[in-house]
């Protein structure tokens, strides 16, 4: 069977005014909202969970169960966070959303908020995207003037306040207690867990942190049902999801599809990998993700399938690259990235990062020996799993899962005595294009 | 040594306060007066006052056009917290800039998959043409680069800024006549933001909070982000009808 495009979020994105309050309510936006007001919020939280919604931002923790972990009655104030500091490297499907259409996102807030019993709420946004800093601003403001945020919205005695904070260039801030560190004033250094923020979040009170793609789904949930959303994906992993391919790719972009899409189908929506090129490596969820190459063409892009093959869904983030490009650079330059975001509270991941950028930096000038890659594995033998939060895990994924697949590539460096690739071809303007 | 050691080295310099901006300059008493009812603004939106202080720092640069010891001194002020504590959080986020910026900040995605594209070629490209290097700014002041990470734009790959907005699907060329134009004041509009580009110091006050009217210019979304919507309208794929769904 032939998996096709499901556009939902992406829906209205081709018209102009998508972004307004005027264009968001013309194609039926701000109705579920209202629905949801007159609803008890367990049937809210009920709801999201029989969807079946699991976390959009990477993780893919099930929704529902987390808001369900909020404790009620407790008399402290609530917090919703959404995490809109979109950075893992090949991620870039919140941007858009919130470009072309920041009130289903908004919309999302009120429901999700009503639902968890909150009367705060943020948007954490990377500061690096101002345009759509501006859009969020203007939703919100919209919103406010229409009556749907700020007190006793549309009669029903529900207060919301809603402000959009914006970042200052960080990646760990994505990381969710970093996050919240930082939205209270300090530097984005994640949070030992336990307590989880459900149980002692944003100012030490219950706190639910969501993706924007997860808030963005609530409105259609309630909308249209949980078993409308449950139709579509896989038994485990249900719903959509936008997947966002970049690269050596002839169409790169947005796609929205159920999840368990293969890469293979997609690729083939987006025209294949640039003519006269084949598929070399990829990524399918982010940089942290562990690689894939054409083995893994026919993997249902599904939370389970994409673990059973050795990577992870994470962020739907399809980096495409084909034959030109040398592996032992990408990885040098993730790591590098890696050692540059590592916000230094864990040695491991802080000293560990310092040392992949040191070594790979010999390897890719072909100073190096076989032996390096048994240290290269080693090392992430002493990164992974030894910090707070998941950065340092991420970082030895691309190490280790292109050792696996491409230590020919590596040892051809040493052999040559530098890199046997012509950066020049991987160019998107390399043949006269 | 190398553009990446150097980078290197001036990133531990700067963490370390050896290169801070030189400045012994105090606030400006009008400037001073204006950062007050600005910030006084800021601190009411949140349920506690620290948390005002990342918007803050961006209204610090709003006003100063990065973040000198004056304006930390009037951060700590206002927030009743040491120096130490608002220099302990503006050195750790990289838009917080120790020392002055070109009025057009430009970015270049160095990251792996821009860097793959044609990012570092560009980035080469443009450092020799400009003559300055990661996280410098030209004499004249108007033009400042910066080697930027991963920007979430990758399927426009390969990706610049200019003070925060888009500039997509670059090429050397196109860099190299964009900073031009900068440097000639004429006007230049980004590939998905408003008609033109703002100066850096009205980018900053937009990321402290204050909305400056402009997100209805521009495009809803770029071609990149419509791809798949138009071949689903093409082919006819939806998502299916509610009814088809409940039992």
């Amino acid at each position: 069977m032939t998996t096709t495009l499901t556009p939902i979020l992406t829906k209205t994105w081709d018209q102009a005014d998508s972004f307004t309050l005027r264009g968001y309510e013309n194609a039926g936006g701000y109705q579920a909202f209202r629905t949801a007001l007159g609803m008890n919020p367990d049937d809210i939280i009920q709801a999201v969970k029989d969807s079946g919604l699991r976390g959009r931002g990477g993780a893919g923790f099930p929704t529902g169960l987390k808001w369900g972990f909020i404790p009620q009655g407790d008399g402290k104030p609530h917090y919703l966070v959404v995490n809109a500091d979109e950075s893992e490297p090949g991620t870039c499907k919140d941007i858009p959303l919130m470009m072309a259409n920041p009130h289903v996102l908004v919309e999302g807030i009120i429901i999700s908020a009503f639902a968890i019993r909150a009367n705060h709420a943020f948007i954490y946004v990377r500061g690096e995207v101002l345009h759509v800093i501006r859009r969020l601003q203007q939703a919100v403001a919209d919103a406010y003037e229409a009556g749907y945020l700020g007190t006793n919205i549309l009669g029903s005695g529900f207060d919301l306040e809603l402000v959009v904070h914006s970042g200052a260039g960080a990646y760990i801030c994505g990381e969710e207690t970093a996050l919240l560190d930082s939205l209270e004033g300090y530097r984005g250094q994640p949070r030992l867990k336990p307590p989880f923020p459900a149980v002692a979040g944003l100012y030490g009170g219950p706190t639910v942190i969501n993706n924007v793609e997860s808030i963005a789904s609530v409105p259609g949930i309630i909308a249209n049902g949980a078993d409308w959303f449950a139709s579509m994906g896989t038994e485990k992993s249900k719903g959509f999801g936008i997947f966002s391919l970049s690269g050596h790719v002839t169409r790169p972009g947005q796609y929205e599809a159920p999840l368990g899409i293969t890469l293979r189908e997609l690729l083939d929506m987006a025209g294949g990998v640039r003519n006269g090129h084949r598929l070399k490596f990829w990524t399918p969820g982010g940089s942290s993700t562990p690689l894939f190459t054409d083995e893994h063409l026919d993997v249902p892009l599904d939370f389970e399938s994409v673990g059973a093959a050795g990577s992870m869904l994470g962020t739907r983030a399809l980096q495409i690259f084909d034959e030109t490009t040398c592996v032992v650079r990408a990885v040098l330059r993730w790591s590098e990235f890696y050692a540059h975001e590592s916000c230094g509270k864990c040695t491991p991941c802080r000293e560990g990062t310092y040392w992949y950028k040191q070594m790979l930096k010999r390897l890719e000038k072909g100073e190096g020996s076989e032996k390096d890659l048994d240290t290269l594995l080693d090392l992430s033998d002493n990164i992974l799993g030894r910090s707070f939060c998941a950065l340092g895990d991420g970082a030895t994924s691309p190490v280790t899962s292109s050792i696996q697949y491409f230590r020919d590539e590596y040892i051809k460096h040493f052999e040559q005595g530098g890199c046997p690739f012509d950066r020049a071809a991987s160019t998107a303007w390399a043949g006269g294009k | 040594m190398s553009a990446e050691e150097q980078r290197d080295e001036q990133r531990t310099e700067r963490a370390a306060g050896i290169v801070a901006h030189e400045d012994g300059a105090a606030l400006d008493p009008e400037v001073r007066a204006r950062l007050e009812r600005d910030a006084k603004e800021i601190i009411a939106r949140y349920p506690k006052p620290r948390s005002a202080l990342l918007p803050m720092l961006h209204l610090v640069q709003s006003e100063v056009g990065y973040v000198s010891e004056a304006g930390i001194q009037f951060c700590a002020d206002m927030l009743g917290i040491t120096p130490a504590q608002v220099t302990g959080v503006a050195t750790f986020y990289t838009q917080y800039k120790r020392e002055p910026v070109g009025e057009y900040h430009v970015g270049v995605c160095i990251n792996t998959l821009c860097a793959i594209m044609g990012g570092d070629q560009i980035w080469e490209e443009l450092s020799e043409h400009v003559g300055v290097g990661h996280d410098e700014a030209t004499p004249d002041g108007k033009i400042s680069l910066e080697r930027l990470e991963c920007n979430a734009a990758c399927d426009f790959a390969p990706v610049m800024m200019v003070n925060w907005e888009f500039f997509d699907d670059m090429t050397p060329e196109k860099a190299k006549q964009l900073v031009d134009d900068l440097r000639a004041g004429k006007p230049v509009a980004p590939t998905r933001g408003p008609s033109s580009v703002c100066s850096w110091k009205q980018a900053s006050r937009v990321l402290a909070g204050f909305n400056d009217g402009r997100a209805g210019e521009g495009v809803q979304a770029g071609p990149e982000s419509l791809r798949g919507l138009e071949l689903a309208k093409r082919e006819g794929w939806t998502a299916p009808e509610p009814e088809e769904t409940t039992k």
